[in-house]
């Protein structure tokens, strides 16, 4: 019945890869969907201008978890640089869904958090962690 | 599965039933039902939105505590506004201006009258509940809250009902303090009787939860917060549109509700005030209307409630309650209230005999309004939304701007759906369908 909910999406959902934390993460940033309470925290472990680790927390709906797993997977191994070429088209083509307007908020979400880590990164700090914050205005 | 069903709906379920109650000598419903049983199933041919398709099925509208739905004799009132009615009101003299003043003013008596106002020059007219705060914030806040001063809330506020007031007390260097709710939802008078000790200016609270239904014993907090001194305004954008609701009985100081929950048009609103009240508040905005006599240098006030109603209204919209407020009086409000407790009755217990492991927030039919907020075991409330809109069943899922309920009770968000006249126990078996798929789709065995 549903586009959305393909067996992946919610294979995904249910055991999300890179769930988990870094101890000592050299990005981290907590995002989160105002509207719909969704909330994240990815942490990145930097090595070389390579994203060698990476883990996610956090609870919300099956479009942003398997978003958070879909792209933690991705971008282990990548170039920094390359990571923060990521456009949320190429995020929707990972997804591999039709994310109507209502839920692209919730898809994108990981990015935005991903993006945000990024550029909160202290640059000479390899093991510092970036203190998190909230992406919205409230808490 | 909901492709069976599809004959089905829209149709009386075997429990739906026509509530008999006498509906009074109310003024003649537009829709000709003045004295018949009401019947929700009966009255859904006059919302021609419920006649509509969703995702090619009837569509299941649950969603009406966000916004009513529109009967033929509002639509048709808008309608004959802007044909034959249009002049800006209070601005003419020829024939048109003056037929449309009376319209707009006449428009006002009948919803002063629906809500038990004294005097129809007590309710000013304003786009929705959020404006209706806001002037008191504004206007009656600026003027009478300073250093010290503390306002009582309470933890299920909508955020129409809590932000207004976090802006005044930062101004102000005032205080808030919030009423808890206990775990069915319903506010807890121990403590208000111990927060009316601090001497508060102002106790505000809503007289229905958006969000776990609870109606609050208004009556009885007004005469507390009386008592202590304090000023009461009630946030009635889910009470008018459900309950029979005389301010003068309340006794409150100030009462604000939304037309486009009760029915009208989007941009019909009241703000009920005292008379006084409103005499010795400033303008909240200026601009034409509002005026005297203005000078280059200095202005005087017209009188209230025009004051407070600079520039020109949606006038539309107000002979658009004005009709709303004849078809629900017509239906009686003793007749809603008693077709929207039993249709949530049967919702709670429809809802927990058939999707187990569901929590549902809030109290017992009896003290809740037509708003069941609900959360599946594991599914996040946007998902469960989304699978429900492929059966047509339109509901919220999210915070339903009450953030700090959801805080209080640890959650990020809840599925809600909400009940209005034309919701029947038919409505409540699609949904049940509809959640018995989202258990399919994402249950354990799925
Ligand atoms: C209890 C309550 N207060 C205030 C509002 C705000 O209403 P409006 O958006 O019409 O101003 C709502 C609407 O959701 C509400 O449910």
């Amino acid at each position: 019945m549903d586009d959305l909910y393909r067996d992946y999406i919610l294979e995904h959902y249910r055991r999300p890869h890179n769930f988990g934390v870094l101890e000592s993460p050299d990005a981290s940033f907590e995002g989160n969907n105002p509207l719909c309470g969704d909330r994240i925290t990815i942490m990145l472990g930097i090595r070389d201008g390579v994203v060698a680790e990476v883990a996610f927390t956090g609870r919300g709906c099956a479009i942003s978890q398997a978003s958070a797993s879909l792209l933690t997977d991705e971008i282990r191994g990548k170039r920094v640089e390359e990571v923060r070429q990521m456009t949320p088209d190429d995020l929707l083509d990972l997804l591999g869904i039709e994310v109507s307007p209502a839920r692209l908020k919730c898809a994108l979400l990981s990015l935005d958090t991903v993006s945000h880590a990024l550029a909160e990164r202290r640059p000479d700090g390899p093991g510092e962690p970036a203190a998190p914050a909230a992406a919205g205005g409230e808490s | 599965m909901a492709e069976t069903m599809t004959g089905a709906r829209a149709l009386r379920s075997a429990g739906d039933p026509a509530v008999e109650v006498a509906t009074g000598d109310g003024p003649a419903s537009a829709a000709g039902r003045a004295g018949r049983p009401f019947d929700p199933v009966a009255l859904r041919a006059d919302f021609p939105i419920l006649s509509t398709l969703s995702h090619g099925r009837p569509l299941i509208y649950l969603d009406s505590a966000a916004t009513s739905q529109k009967p033929l004799t509002v639509i048709d009132a808008v309608d004959r506004w802007n044909r034959v009615q249009n002049a800006n009101p209070h601005r003419g003299i020829y024939e048109l201006a003056e037929s449309a003043t009376n319209a707009y003013e006449e428009a006002r008596a009948r919803a002063a009258a629906f809500i038990g106002a004294p005097d129809a020059r007590e309710l000013v007219f304003v786009r929705n509940a959020t404006e209706a705060i806001n002037l008191v914030a504004y206007a009656w806040g600026r003027q009478s809250i300073g250093r010290g001063d503390v306002i009582v809330l309470t933890e299920m506020e909508h955020h129409a009902n809590l932000v207004p007031w976090q802006i005044l007390v930062q101004e102000a260097d005032a205080d808030l303090e919030f009423i808890p709710f206990d775990d069915e939802g319903r506010l807890r008078l121990d403590v208000l009787d111990v927060l009316l000790r601090l001497k508060p200016k102002l106790v505000a609270f809503t007289h229905v939860s958006n969000t776990l239904g609870t109606i609050n014993p208004v009556r009885e907090m007004t005469e507390m917060a009386h008592a202590a001194g304090a000023l009461v305004l009630i946030d009635g954008a889910q009470a008018v549109p459900h309950l029979p609701v005389d301010v003068a009985e309340i006794g409150c100081d100030f009462y604000a509700f939304s037309g486009h929950k009760m029915l009208a048009p989007m941009g019909s609103g009241g703000l009920w005030a005292r008379r006084e009240l409103l005499e010795a508040m400033p303008p909240f905005l200026a601009g034409g209307d509002m005026i005297r006599e203005v000078h280059l240098r200095r202005s005087s006030w017209n009188d209230v409630p025009w004051k407070f109603e600079a520039g020109t209204p949606d006038a539309a919209a107000a002979v658009g309650l004005a009709a709303a407020v004849d078809y629900l009086a017509a239906l009686g409000m003793d007749a809603v209230r008693a077709h929207e407790r039993d249709l949530t009755a049967y919702a709670l217990e429809t809802l927990r005999r058939e999707i187990p492991g569901i929590a549902i927030y809030g109290p017992d039919a009896d003290h809740r309004g037509g708003v069941v907020a609900f959360n599946l075991p594991d599914v996040h409330p946007h998902d469960v939304a989304q699978v429900l809109d492929r059966h047509a069943v339109a509901i919220r899922a999210g915070h339903h701007c009450t953030m700090p309920l959801h805080e209080r009770l640890d959650l990020s968000a809840t599925v809600r759906a909400s009940f209005s006249v034309y919701s029947t126990r038919a409505d409540v078996d699609v949904l049940v369908e509809g959640l018995h798929d989202v258990m399919r789709i994402f249950g354990p065995g799925a």
